[in-house]
């Protein structure tokens, strides 16, 4: 079937809506098809020229704790845990009935932590005008994962991606690869801040030896590839390289007194030992000590292999923490690296299976550019193959992105972001919640599932029909008669099982504007095939929008 | 079990001297010690965290495979697992699951429930041309939603009535939905009330054993358990590893007991992507490893034994001298399986694990015939 030159330009306007960005919202179709989607993908790739509106900038910085330290997250929201437990486990002695009573309330506290992070970032992603720099957060992050469920993790993970990701989502690798090496919630996620060169002056009690998750990670995920030519006396060499990177701990390098292995578990039970302020409560630190650095980090020379090690070829001499930053640089001028970032980008934007041509293409440019994120991303979208209308409407939407297209093109506001974090678990995609360091895939073959099919069309005729408690204060009151609400996890633990989210209308009346079928079909430019076009027409007013959001062309972006 | 489970903590080595010389912090004590293991046949013990288990090993339907795994050398998670589901080890472009083969190698038409995925994905090992149907975990699965209504499917059948896969999962999702929905609420109105179990994969394994035994056509059915990372702080009869076994063992023994006279004909498999280090690390744990150990468990079962050929831990009979070697190719006891309890012919088991390897013979007797 030919296509009208109106009909074509419509579907590059789509195209670049739902591939630089989470899909239309009201009015975006008008303004691209003004500007032209060439400006468009322009003014994308430099986010600093693009105006947040002020409500959206002031509603952001409510969420109060994306913004604070490490440190600060620590002291205010995990330390009176560990405070509270030790305090009951004394009283008790050792009841464990006793010491989960005595933090029950501190830890439902602590959950304000986790939902501002997910809140912040849905915000921002449904509502914020730097659509490009939004789906490259969620990118890197899913690149560089860590899960909010694992122990302090849980109070670092929003901090994690507002200060060593946001930042640097278009500029240099290495400073994107730099401040996640930097940064607590990793060093944590992976292990590495136990890694300890073995018989070093600080080798003690769980810091004793050598720990290959951060180095091995570091390779396969984040840089080079798990084809990218290195080997396993590559993984143990990298290792000892990072040693002593982790968090800050008491001074003197002997750690704490809390040493006893597997007493305690990986739920961040055993870090009273390793921050100096949790061992003497009057002082922050010990007398004599280096100030705790808040961002978290600390480089432990005591815990560090200085003996010269062969890394990839290359001799990298003892010393100290310039050894990483040299692994590092290594690591970001990779032909290897460049191979494997480029595919990941060339999925994401292009196809399941990327043209390999437009691959070599923006690794070539990474090399040249030294390894540039804004240049590689300006190749890629400017290219023949990305503007390729065999391309359009090809990616399979993953649940985030299915979710927040949905909220977007339905233009409804959302005080309570449950309904749509809670979908996103059901579908097997909890935000914050991927357990393993590979992260989330973006391929249909990861998301298209029969059940996942009926999941969807549930939360699309629930948000299409106007029954989603959207509106709703979140937890402060129930909508109902004002009764207090306990704040729920946002990120499970153990991962899921415990959802509790309903499609259909509760008792308490009405809890968002349900969106109108006709501009909703406008906003996404009635871009429906005929057969979707005329079951639409077929059905009662009211599962117009749903079919509309549960469409196939839809499903895709 | 997704992130490499210790098989070393699982099925311990107890006659090993070598064992608990490796593992000054995180080994098993040895059986009568306090949290000490359960002794399985005066070499092997089993952890004290798969106590609910014991029942099966002593009457005969549970056995383990040691020394058994993928011979591909990858210690990357994502490559072991990868090839653990395709079947094809070191092969990376297989498209389908080994599971899905296994099904397509079933002559006659497949039905919408005939293979059963618990989870909201469909994992590796069920891709593939036969249908899956998957059902979500814990209480979600029992939900009603809005496609349940007449009117609304009837509006959503309009737009996928094509042949594209978008289409195909809507038709499958569609169907086994109505199917299962209808077996689970006939069965919770008669049952217990509907009071799920407080542990997760209980509950998880008590819907499953339900279904099979509502639904005869239901043949294969698989689950996803992750969290066996052990980096750090593994623990040995408490801590990481045992607080992960206890609700995996409680949940067997009752998939066990719930699925009845099924169980007769069931054939339960559990398996990682690889082992661990044998040696614990600096921080309490394991590191990346290589051979594991299998458990086989059901009716079908000659159970009570530990099979394999076990290599030992001398520095000499480890694998790059770090990790358990690998003495049986974890396609040998599943192809065990497909030939004595699923009446698979060799030609049939070829198409399921394309070039496995020859038998050993390690595994001969495992399932009766």
């Amino acid at each position: 079937m030919v296509e009208s030159a109106e009909e074509s330009k419509r579907d590059r306007i789509l195209h670049v809506l739902n591939r630089l960005g989470f899909g239309p919202r009201p009015g975006d179709f008008e303004r691209v098809s003004a500007m032209g989607p060439e400006r468009y993908v322009q003014e994308q790739l430099h986010p600093e020229s693009i105006a947040i509106p002020g409500d959206l900038t002031e509603r952001v910085n409510q969420y109060r704790t994306i913004h604070m330290s490490p440190i600060a997250l620590f002291v205010e929201y995990q330390r009176p845990i560990m405070e509270a437990r030790r305090d009951a486990r004394a009283e008790s002695g050792g009841d464990k009935v006793a010491i989960k009573d005595a933090t029950k309330d501190l830890r439902i506290q602590q959950r304000i932590v986790m939902r501002e992070a997910v809140e912040a970032r849905m915000m921002r992603a449904i509502e914020g005008p730097r659509q490009l720099q939004e789906v490259m957060t969620a990118f890197w992050f899913n690149h560089f994962n860590i899960f909010a469920g694992k122990g302090l993790d849980n109070i670092w993970t929003g901090v994690f991606e507002e200060t060593a990701i946001r930042p640097h989502t278009m500029g240099k690798f290495r400073t994107l690869l730099g401040a996640i090496a930097h940064h607590p919630a990793m060093l944590f996620y992976l292990d590495n801040w136990q890694n300890t060169a073995p018989g070093s002056a600080g080798s003690k009690g769980k810091f004793e030896g050598i720990n290959e998750n951060y180095a091995r990670e570091l390779m396969e995920l984040h840089t080079l590839g798990v084809n990218g030519g290195y080997s396993q006396a590559d993984v143990i060499a990298l290792a000892h390289i990072l040693t002593g990177s982790g968090l800050p701990r008491g001074g003197g390098g002997g750690g704490g007194g809390h040493r006893r292995p597997g007493a305690a578990g990986m739920q961040g039970a055993g870090m009273a030992g390793f921050f100096p302020f949790m061992r003497r409560r009057q002082n922050f630190r010990r007398p004599g000590a280096a100030p705790v650095d808040p961002s978290g980090f600390n480089f432990d020379a005591q815990r560090h292999d200085f003996s010269s090690k062969n890394f990839l070829g290359h001799e990298i001499e003892g010393g100290g923490i310039a050894e990483g930053e040299h692994a590092l640089d290594i690591l970001a001028t990779s032909a290897a690296t460049a191979k494997h970032l480029s595919f990941k980008l060339a999925q994401y934007f292009v196809a399941d299976d990327p043209p390999k041509a437009l691959v070599s293409r923006i690794a070539d440019r990474y090399l040249a550019t030294d390894g540039e994120i804004r240049a590689v991303l300006e190749t890629m979208l400017t290219s023949a193959e990305f503007r390729d209308p065999r391309y359009y409407g090809a990616k399979f939407k993953t649940p985030y992105e299915y979710v927040v297209s949905c909220v977007r093109a339905t233009g409804v506001p959302i005080r309570n972001y449950r309904p749509l974090y809670g979908t996103m678990q059901i579908l097997g995609m909890p935000l914050y919640g991927c357990q393993t360091p590979n992260g989330y895939a973006n391929t249909q073959d990861a998301w298209l599932n029969p059940g996942a099919m009926m999941t969807r069309l549930s939360f699309a005729t629930a948000l299409g029909s106007g029954n989603l408690p959207l509106e709703n204060p979140p937890f402060e009151e129930d909508a109902g008669g004002g009764a207090m609400r306990r704040e729920p996890a946002a990120v499970p633990r153990n991962g899921g099982g415990k959802v509790n989210i309903k499609f259909d209308t509760g008792p308490h009346g009405p809890k968002m504007t349900p969106p109108d079928p006709a501009q909703l079909a406008a906003t996404l430019g009635d871009y429906f095939s005929p057969s979707t076009a005329s079951a639409v027409e077929a059905s009662p007013t009211q599962l117009r929008a749903p079919l509309i959001l549960g469409s196939p062309e839809f499903m895709k972006r | 079990m997704g992130g490499a489970v210790d098989g070393l903590n699982v099925v311990v080595p107890h006659g090993e001297p070598a064992y608990y010389d490796a593992r000054p912090t995180i080994a098993i004590g040895r059986m009568g010690a306090d949290g000490g293991l359960i002794d399985l046949d005066g070499h092997f013990g089993l952890h004290p965290a798969l106590a609910p288990l014991e029942s099966q090993w002593r009457d005969g339907t549970l056995a383990f495979v040691h020394a058994c795994g993928s011979p591909d050398p990858t210690r990357s998670h994502f490559d072991a697992q990868d090839f653990m589901e395709s079947g094809t080890p070191g092969i990376k472009s297989t498209q389908d699951g080994w599971l899905n083969r296994a099904l397509a190698a079933i002559p006659g038409t497949h039905g919408p429930t005939e293979a059963l995925s618990l989870g909201p994905t469909l994992p590796r090992i069920l891709s593939g041309k036969a249908p899956v149907a998957n059902i979500a975990l814990g209480r979600a699965a029992e939900r009603p939603m809005p496609m349940d209504r007449p009117v609304i499917e009837a509006a959503f059948d309009r737009l996928y009535a094509g042949n594209d896969s978008i289409s195909r999962a809507y038709r499958d999702g569609r169907e086994a939905r109505m199917r299962l929905m209808s077996e689970l609420t006939q069965d919770m109105a008669q049952a217990n009330g509907g009071a799920p179990s407080p542990q997760g994969f209980s509950d998880d394994t008590d819907r499953l054993a339900r279904l099979i035994g509502r639904d005869p056509t239901i043949r294969v059915a698989f689950m996803a358990l992750g969290g066996w990372d052990t980096h750090v702080s593994e623990g040995a009869a408490n801590g990481q590893l045992a607080g992960h076994l206890k609700p995996l063992g409680e949940g067997l023994a009752s998939l066990a007991k719930q699925l009845g006279p099924s169980y007769q004909d069931t054939v339960i498999l559990v398996i990682s992507d690889f082992g661990r280090t044998m040696h614990e690390n600096g921080n309490g744990g394991t590191d990346h490893g290589h051979g594991n150990v299998m458990w086989v468990m059901g009716g079908p079962v000659k159970g009570g034994k530990v099979y394999g050929k076990w290599p030992g831990l001398s520095p000499g009979s480890l694998y790059q001298e770090r990790d358990l070697a690998i003495t049986t190719d974890f396609r040998e006891p599943i192809a065990a399986v497909l030939r004595s309890h699923m009446q698979f012919s060799d030609a049939q088991i070829d198409r399921v694990f394309p070039g496995r390897p020859r038998s050993t013979g390690n595994v001969d007797g495992l399932i009766k015939v």
